[in-house]
């Protein structure tokens, strides 16, 4: 009988076992297969004009999307610019100021703010940005981009400072150092690799963002360099070549796609990357 | 023709900045008192801390040494919900008032922790020169001879000089503890405050740390706070014996020589403590 249940117990195991690498299979099945798809259908659109050229008109063949990568490069500069010192410096106001109400109301509200519907926060912008400046614009598109950056990098930093442990900043403290130069220059820079880190994947989540750019970065076909004016991005850029009837578009949008997995997936090993050279402890 | 003397001039005056000995100052407690939040931690402690002697607080855990002893810097009202009362005079200022910056507080009063605590981001060097960089006091010229001088100080500059520019956090436990006391000294406090600042370390590293105090002493006023009552008898002057009674409220129960706490104390409660009867 003992032996019974020996056996018993080493089956439930091998089954589970089995059951978790099937799992696994299936999860990482999913990710070759859209790799490996995209670069098939728009492998054959990727070229180096792909990179630099406007697209062309249609009916003539050729082109690229360079206007929307280096839209798409634009919109996440500037969405960063506005977005990360404002998501950092809601982090450290969380992790060092922020056990009383206000830090908890703050908490929420972030957490909130996390699971928006980001085409929802596409309207706000349109609301407060487009319809004041009577157009679609590159600011509006980066206001929209920064608000989705802004919880995600703010929660980060919070966990990443609440990891620095306390005693560095008592240490700083008793050296006679005031409170708001041992967060600057004690506790943020035990934790800068983590929130480098939170603030790349806030940049990868931003970069393939479609629904907050439909009407306010709107796209362009022509190269823009001006904040008030439209500019083509690439996820929008997919999206338009996508739908449309011809072959030719079909597969640029594919490489679109393709260009934007790279994109993102070099952020995150870039992520990866600052993670294992911070020294924390 | 005049005969030359060629005796040279007495020279006067003649020691290096490095040898003119740092006085520490006095520190008289006086009814001080200490809570967390609702909770009285020490009631009404009063001694006076002699300059450039160690004095030494001991007792078993949780009667109070540590709180007093952070109450002289004011780390104590970093915690949330923390304060104290009393008086706390340095040099005859009271260091408690309203009044005062406990920051500048902290610069005079220098403090080394429990487990050594250097600042990982930062080289040997930077983290000696910390204290004087980040107040904005650091002067690019003295900066090395200051970082020298406290490594000395610290009996570390021997162990760390060909490799200043490496991480503090590489070197051993009890070098990162010395790395500590440089860091606490560059700033030229008057009185330096050691919480159990040999219990993370082993015997060899300990040792040194208590060679070093001795002869910290005869430039700083050094209170130690200790749970090891071989170290209080060894390193210090004066030792004080703390305790904390049914209600979980430490009181000084004891206040003398070293050697009278130990082989002659007044108290039967510190005598059974000292010869291990609790605690």
């Amino acid at each position: 009988m003992a032996t019974n249940l020996h056996l018993r117990r080493k089956l439930t195991n091998g089954v589970m076992l089995g059951l978790a690498m099937l799992s696994t299979l299936v999860a990482l099945g999913f990710l070759f297969n859209v790799l490996g798809y995209v670069l098939i259908q728009g492998g054959s659109a990727l070229n180096p004009e792909f990179f630099t050229h406007l697209p062309k008109p249609v009916g003539e063949t050729g082109g690229g999307m360079g206007n929307a990568i280096v839209g798409t490069l634009i919109l996440l500069g500037l969405a960063s610019a506005m977005g990360v010192p404002v998501g950092v410096g809601a982090g450290i106001y969380l992790a060092e100021f922020g056990s009383g109400r206000l830090g908890t109301a703050v908490r929420f509200v972030t957490d909130v703010l996390t699971g928006i519907p980001s085409i929802t926060i596409g309207i706000f912008a349109y609301t407060v940005v487009v319809l004041p400046m009577r157009g679609f614009s590159t600011l509006a598109g980066a206001i929209a981009l920064a608000i989705i950056m802004i919880p995600t990098v703010t929660r980060a930093t919070e966990e990443m400072l609440k990891l620095v442990p306390g005693s560095l900043r008592e240490a700083s403290l008793a050296l006679g150092i005031p409170m708001w130069k041992t967060v600057l220059r004690v506790v943020v820079p035990a934790a800068m690799g983590g929130i480098i880190t939170g603030v790349m994947l806030a940049v990868a989540r931003a970069g393939g963002e479609t629904a907050p750019l439909l009407f306010t970065a709107f796209g362009n076909r022509f190269w823009s360099f001006g904040l008030d004016r439209p500019i083509a991005a690439l996820p929008l850029q997919v999206y338009t070549y996508a739908v449309s009837p011809y072959d030719d578009w079909r597969a640029q949008a594919w490489a679109g796609a393709f260009v934007l997995v790279a994109m993102v997936l070099v952020i995150s090993l870039l992520a990866r990357l600052f993670t294992r050279g911070a020294p924390m402890r | 023709m005049t005969a030359l003397n060629l005796r040279p001039e007495p020279v006067e005056n003649n020691m290096a900045p490095e040898e003119v000995k740092l006085l520490g100052r006095r520190v008289e407690i006086e009814e001080l008192s200490a809570w967390y939040g609702e909770k009285l931690a020490i009631e009404k402690v009063t001694m006076s801390v002699d300059p450039n002697r160690v004095t030494a607080i001991i007792g078993p855990s949780g009667c109070g040494k540590s709180t007093l002893i952070r109450c002289i810097n004011r780390m104590h009202e970093v915690i949330p919900g923390a304060r104290a009362r009393g008086r706390i005079l340095l040099d005859g200022e009271d260091i408690l008032a309203a009044s005062v910056d406990p920051v500048l507080i902290r610069r005079r009063i220098g403090m080394v922790f429990q487990k050594p605590n250097p600042f990982p981001t930062m080289s040997i060097f930077d983290n000696v020169a910390a204290g004087l960089k980040l107040n904005g006091l650091a002067d690019r010229r003295t900066l090395p001879s200051i970082v020298e001088k406290s490594l000395k100080q610290a009996a570390l500059w021997e162990e760390v000089k060909d490799k200043l520019g490496q991480p503090g956090t590489a070197l051993s436990g009890g070098q990162q503890q010395r790395l500590c006391i440089a860091r606490a000294l560059a700033v030229e406090p008057d009185v330096l405050l050691m919480d159990e600042p040999a219990s993370a370390l082993d015997p060899i590293a300990t040792l040194k740390i208590e060679e070093l105090i001795q002869e910290l002493k005869q430039s700083y006023t050094i209170v130690i706070v200790t749970h090891n009552m071989q170290q209080a008898a060894r390193v210090s002057d004066y030792t004080a014996f703390m305790l904390a009674a049914e209600d979980r409220v430490g009181r000084l129960v004891e206040y003398g020589d070293t050697n009278h706490i130990f082989t002659n104390p007044k108290d039967k409660r510190t005598e059974d403590y000292i010869t291990g009867r609790f605690g």
